[in-house]
């Protein structure tokens, strides 16, 4: 089976006043249909800058040189023209930030901010528009729909808000959600109900999802297959029980010592 | 609907000023241009309430056809201005690079000239005239905005919510007008009403020198600038022009603080 996302020998330098710093060096893993890669390591490994990469979110500067291949779908991202890229980011591949407080834009209401997915990319319109909305605020757990369509960032909660970000990242059905620390901001108990809508959204739509973490105990609760990174480099990479049960390289087993 | 209680005096004041304008003919008790030779100069009093300039003409008719210049004036050139700078900022600062760099030293060089300076020399060059005075004001007038604009998109661009924006594959010119532009909307409205009451201080300015309507038209600066020659034996043929500019300038100002308070979300919520 080819699987459906393959990243191949990722590197990335970054330019910082006058000097070259190696960001990410030769990161290879894959995706398949409906499974989880879990990313994890410590702030400054390099988790973010390679999902981000994927979607070629990173600004210029401070990139300075990438390299390597992203295939998606007979497509190589790193090649694609920005308006094919425009096609993929959002409908076949979403996007979930860490703090959905600053992920939201606050002088629009939820419902117009997932309406604005759905009419760039799927171009519904009118009461049809409304009722999606509505129907992926309920599929997201989040209570009265109805009403919380109409309201604003600031007048919802951060497990509310978080789960209207994925609500908006569902909007056009992505093959892929890559969701970078998305329960960091969250206290514990809204942690783990957004983790079990993740894994239920997971489970129900098929979805493959890349989830970017410094927590190994969210690794070990929600993912099929783990990478380890430290450095801009991967430290141990493979099925979560191997990984967990035989540790490849002594961070790793510092890691899991801490469990 | 405004907790800021100047606002409403800010609308009465524009609402009498705009009611005023629209219905000048209906209003005024006699032809704006109408000369009098015997009536020069006379005192406020029952039939002329305002009193005539050194014309003869009545102050109080005049005053209300002058009001259809300045609203319509300040209106053009802060709309034309507005959109011209609004775009012009959200694409420099949304783009950087080159376009930044080209946009931004035009507005330096724009910016280097004391603007009523700039304004004479381009009204001398094109001509006195009315529309001529509009067209200076808004090479001049959409400045501010793109420098205003473009501050604020060089923040927000920064921010999580766009990078979102970006990242569910929308079309740059969507993230500028439906993310970012309602973000900074408020701040631009507080522009545009000040925006608003300089125009017609710039207008009467010019006007005053000579520079703007045909002698005789009845805009407040050319009222004003009539009536400097008498100040001193009637001093009421330049106090009601100067009374109307004062209120209009006023009443725009309360009107901008008010819209500001009001459609800023971040404000409403406390």
């Amino acid at each position: 089976m080819t699987p459906l996302l393959e990243v191949k020998h990722l590197s990335i330098d970054f330019k910082l006043n006058d000097q070259i710093i190696p960001i990410l060096k030769d990161i290879s893993f894959t995706l398949n249909k409906g499974e989880t890669l879990g990313i994890v390591g410590e702030s400054g490994s390099g988790k973010t800058v390679t999902v981000q990469s994927i979607l070629r979110l990173i600004p210029k500067p401070p990139l300075y040189r990438i390299s390597g291949e992203i295939w998606f779908k007979q497509q190589d991202l790193l090649q694609l023209p920005l308006s094919d890229l425009r096609r993929i980011r959002g409908q076949k591949i979403a996007y979930i930030f860490q703090e959905p407080m600053t992920a939201l834009n606050p002088v629009l209401t939820i419902g117009e901010q997932i309406s604005e997915m759905l009419k760039e990319h799927q171009k519904i319109k009118g009461s049809d528009l409304k009722e999606k909305v509505i129907e992926l605020l309920y599929e997201t757990g989040i209570p009265s729909p109805e009403l919380r369509v109409n309201n604003y960032p600031h007048e919802l909660s951060g497990g509310m808000r978080q789960r209207a970000m994925i609500a908006m990242a569902l909007s056009c059905d992505p093959e892929i959600l890559l969701a970078d620390e998305p329960t960091t901001a969250l206290d514990v108990t809204i942690q783990a109900q957004i983790l079990d809508l993740f894994q239920k959204i997971a489970r129900d739509r098929g979805m493959a999802v890349i989830f970017v973490t410094h927590d190994l105990s969210v690794i070990a609760e929600i993912a099929n297959q783990v990478l380890v990174m430290k450095s801009g480099t991967i430290m141990d990479y493979g099925d979560i029980f191997t990984v967990f049960d035989h540790p490849t390289s002594d961070y790793t087993k510092q890691l899991l010592a801490f469990i | 609907m405004f907790k800021n209680k100047w606002t409403y005096l800010g609308f009465f004041i524009l609402g009498v000023f705009l009611v005023c304008a629209i219905f000048a003919p209906y209003l005024a008790p006699e032809d704006p241009y109408q000369i009098s030779l015997v009536k020069q100069l006379a005192l406020p009093s029952g039939d002329e309430i305002l009193g005539r300039d050194r014309n003869g003409g009545d102050i109080f008719s005049r005053l209300l056809f002058g009001a259809r210049i300045s609203l319509v004036i300040s209106v053009v050139v802060v709309a034309v201005s507005g959109l011209i700078g609004i775009t012009l900022g959200l694409i420099s600062g949304y783009y950087g690079g080159w376009i930044d760099t080209v946009l931004m030293r035009m507005v330096d060089i724009l910016l280097a000239f004391p603007p009523l300076l700039l304004a004479i020399a381009l009204v001398a060059v094109l001509g006195p005239s009315l529309s001529n005075i509009v067209i200076a004001l808004i090479v001049l007038g959409w400045v501010p905005f793109a420098r205003l604009v473009r501050g604020q998109v060089l923040s927000l661009k920064q921010r999580n919510y766009i990078l979102a924006a970006k990242t569910s594959g929308q079309a740059d010119v969507r993230i500028m007008f439906v993310h970012i532009l309602p973000n900074i909307i408020s701040t631009v409205i507080v522009q545009a009403t000040f925006a608003l009451a300089s125009v017609i201080i710039s207008e009467s300015s010019l006007s005053f020198l000579g520079l703007g309507a045909p002698p005789g038209t009845p805009s407040w600066g050319a009222m004003l600038s009539e009536g400097k020659r008498v100040i001193l034996d009637a001093p009421h043929v330049s106090i009601f022009p100067g009374l109307a500019i004062m209120l209009v300038v006023i009443g725009f100002n309360f009107l901008g603080d008010g819209l500001r308070d009001r459609f800023d979300p971040k404000t409403n919520r406390l």
